[in-house]
């Protein structure tokens, strides 16, 4: 058990690696021997994560050096920094972790039925796990350029899944459009880690963090990596490509993508927050990202007023909820460096806007999946052609109605806490904010109430009376969801203070994430 | 100044790549057109990458057969060669797109070609 | 298909094609090179024969079924070289010392030596694999997609 503690870092990355190589091979076998050699090895890899949020949660960030004698060892003899690839798991990135693995528990255990009639199968699960390594390597890495390399291995496994229905002649649109966004925004960041490593010759973001001397070069160098991740997290003024890609992807493949843009936005904050954290005044680049918030809120939740695609309806729902993430952690981030602003409410917007990261993974991801499983019975996703869907689908209408009062911020589900966190605490910052931000909120529910209506209530139309409720295994996948969310409602300070607070607590403190690597020194 | 051109011109042309890669991957409405401008700004982005590691008087950063002497950075050429790698799969991957659409719609102009508008 | 010459051509290129992208990728450690550089040097071949031949020609001796295994093959020799060294650390180059490419290279110029370099060359050679299966799909079925049929199982 010891070992497994030590050494999981690395082995949430390669066992789902060796999954998704070692498919094609065993596919030859049948299909059940697939489906359970790679639901076996996922249920190993959640082991490995519940473990390392145990050790991280009582004991402190955890390094892990690929290659070295012994994994501790950040910096070699007779060196100054460090020079291996490296992991580090903090606060932060455990939290992200815990939130990519569940919502790719709920994608694989839906596809598993969904895919039936499909071609290609095996190598819809060798991408899906290779989404996933790319996911949670960019969550735990420790090391700038392999922060590049997950990143595009993500969006080309994300590119290849979005357009995985080739036949349709809309989801290869959405696919391309998604892999040019992303293509430039990855060299965007390759650009500006190359202007670090010209200037410092270090990789490693603790040693570059500890280095950092912030002159022109260096804020060229922020502007960029700002730019690159507001692109790949769909943030307003670049956010073009999300409702198309959101709105053909097949099956489980919509909330992994979503889930991808979260984990963009935590590299954000991993680089504004330790990367550039201690050493000048944040409150210019803290109201940036609030300006991008409350921007990304308001058009987000606008646009998605008309939409009669109910996918792209909810891809817009998904903008303007990432708004309200944005505008928590920008709080915080503008008020860094004031130590009582900090203390009376900076800590609690940046609480509620990480906790929002988690709920809006899982209500959203579970508004995708009925939205899924509508399209699976029905073949259509035009709103104007649904109707009574409620009498057959029973099961997926209850779930509908417990993802659309959460994400509407209606007491007692866990939308409502993170929301009145964000509420709060923003009001003691500006109150025009937090009017704008309860506007939204009303907004969305006036949204979600018309889909309700035109999908699901009214009389049982006569095109759709042989329509069934959907396979066992896709409802088990929007259940997992439905009990998380239900467990955070009930117990929503039990997850502030274990799951989020210490998130909160790594991102401001700058320091203990240097000296879990520059301290090392022999 | 101007003995500093001669050892800029590296940074000059990875200016004009990349300017020029933009520049047509925003306004260019061909598909293909928009995957050679894809493939202009890497070629730009590996260009800077290989420059910076430079060192006057450098020589390959090899041990077999080489002269004695100061050597250029060997670290930038390995992150050049795995953004080499990662662009051939983008590029084999949005040409593949690009074939279906052809294939779907009979038309690669990208205002033709649109359905998910809105 | 192009003509005769052109075809004659090619076929005796292809060996020194082959040699050429086999020595790049096993001295991957001591001169320029490694898996991918070779893996892509051998796919250029490959891409001859389909321009000389005609994909209709490759697509029965290239099937679908080889270039997985083979693709899958090579992957899985990386990532088992790397677990192989799970008893220290992953990626630990446990060869180094042992006779298995186990020496150690002098500092300074040398005339290079290729038993060198612990766990690398067996990783070159299967990032090699993986390359070569991998571009010649990706080629081979780009042109068969173009002219309307699919590859073969």
């Amino acid at each position: 058990m010891e070992y497994l503690t030590v050494h999981s870092p690395i082995l949430i990355v390669a066992v789902p690696l060796l999954a998704a190589f070692v498919t094609p091979l065993i596919s030859r076998m049948g299909n059940k021997v697939r489906d359970t050699f790679n639901v076996t090895l996922f249920g190993f890899t959640m082991f490995l994560v519940a473990i390392l949020a145990i050790d991280i949660y009582t004991g402190g960030t955890r390094v892990y050096t690929l290659g070295a004698a012994v994994p501790e060892l950040a910096i070699p003899e007779n060196y100054m920094v460090p020079v291996r690839i490296m992991f580090q798991v903090d606060g932060i990135s455990i939290f992200m972790g815990l939130t990519t693995t569940i919502v790719m528990l709920a994608a694989l255990v839906y596809s598993l039925q969904f895919l039936k009639n499909e071609t290609g199968q095996d190598r819809f699960y060798s991408l899906l796990m290779l989404l996933y390594v790319g996911m949670i390597g960019l969550e735990f890495t420790g090391d700038m350029f392999n922060l590049f390399v997950f990143l595009e291995i993500l969006s080309i496994a994300g590119a290849s899944l979005a357009s995985y229905r080739t036949n349709l002649a809309d989801a290869v649109e959405g696919g391309f459009k998604y892999i040019v966004i992303s293509a430039v925004s990855a060299l965007l960041v390759l650009f500006a880690i190359g202007i670090l490593y010209g200037q410092y010759n270090l990789l490693s973001i603790a040693a570059l963090a500890n280095a950092m001397q912030f002159n022109t070069l260096d804020m060229i160098a922020l502007a960029m990596l700002a730019i690159a991740f507001v692109m790949k997290l769909a943030g307003v003024p670049l956010h073009m490509w999300a409702p198309d890609t959101y709105a053909v992807a097949p099956a489980g493949i919509t909330p992994m993508i979503y889930t991808s843009s979260a984990a963009s936005m935590y590299a954000l904050y991993r680089v504004t927050f330790t990367l550039y954290g201690g050493h000048f005044d944040t409150t210019a680049i803290g109201w940036v990202v609030i300006i991008l918030g409350v921007l990304s809120m308001f058009i987000g939740v606008m646009m998605a007023i008309h939409q009669t695609d109910i996918k792209r309806l909810m891809a817009y729902h998904a903008i303007s909820q990432s708004g309200y993430m944005l505008l928590g952690v920008g709080v915080g981030l503008a008020v860094l460096t004031d130590p009582v602003a900090l203390a009376s409410y900076g800590r609690d917007a940046m609480n509620g806007g990480i906790f929002h990261i988690i709920n809006n993974a899982l209500y959203k991801g579970m508004l995708f999946l009925t939205a899924e499983a509508i399209f699976f019975r029905i073949g259509t996703r035009d709103l104007n052609r649904m109707g009574g869907l409620g009498h057959n689908m029973k099961w997926t209408t209850i779930f509908f109605i417990i993802g659309a009062l959460a994400i509407s911020g209606i007491p007692p589900f866990n939308g409502f806490a993170s929301k009145l966190l964000i509420y709060e605490s923003v009001f003691r910052f500006n109150p025009l904010l937090s009017i704008i931000a309860m506007f939204v909120s009303l907004v969305t529910l006036a949204s979600f109430t018309k889909v309700f209506y035109s999908a699901f209530t009214g009389p049982e139309m006569p095109a759709y009376k042989e329509v069934r409720e959907v396979p066992r295994s896709m409802l088990i996948g929007m259940g997992i969801m439905a009990a998380c969310i239900i467990f955070f409602s009930i117990f929503p300070g039990l997850v502030v203070d274990t799951i989020v607070a210490p998130a909160t607590e790594a991102l401001i403190d700058q320091a203990s994430y240097i000296n879990g690597v520059m301290g090392v020194a022999p | 100044m101007m003995q500093y051109i001669p050892y800029n011109i590296p940074f000059i042309a990875v200016a004009l790549l990349v300017g020029i890669a933009l520049f047509i991957i925003i306004f260019k409405r061909n598909l293909i057109k928009i995957v050679m401008g894809i493939a202009i700004l890497e070629a730009g982005v590996n260009l800077f990458l290989v420059t910076l590691g430079y060192r006057a008087g450098g020589v390959a950063p090899i041990y077999t057969m080489t002269p004695e002497g100061a050597m250029v950075l060997p670290v930038p050429q390995a992150l050049t060669l795995t953004s080499i790698v990662i662009g051939v799969s983008v590029i084999a991957l949005m040409l593949t797109m690009v074939m279906h659409t052809y294939r779907h719609m009979g038309d690669i102009d990208a205002r033709k070609s649109r359905l998910l508008k809105g | 298909m192009l003509s005769k010459i052109v075809r004659t051509i090619s076929n005796q290129l292809i060996l020194f094609v082959l040699v050429f992208g086999l020595y790049i990728i096993m001295h991957g450690h001591v001169t320029p090179g490694g898996g991918f550089q070779g893996g892509a040097v051998i796919a250029s071949g490959v891409v001859m024969m389909i321009v000389a031949f005609g994909s209709g020609e490759i697509k029965k001796s290239l099937r679908e079924s080889h270039l997985s295994v083979i693709e899958s093959g090579g992957a899985l020799i990386f990532i088992g070289m790397a677990f192989a060294g799970m008893g220290t650390v992953f990626f630990y180059n446990f060869l180094v010392g042992t006779p298995v490419f186990g020496g150690i290279p002098p500092t300074g110029p040398n005339p290079g030596h290729v038993w060198t370099g612990g766990v690398i060359p067996i990783m070159n050679f299967g990032v090699g694999l993986k390359v070569i299966a991998g571009l010649s799909a990706i080629v081979l079925a780009m042109a068969l997609f173009s002219s309307g049929e699919e590859m073969e199982e």
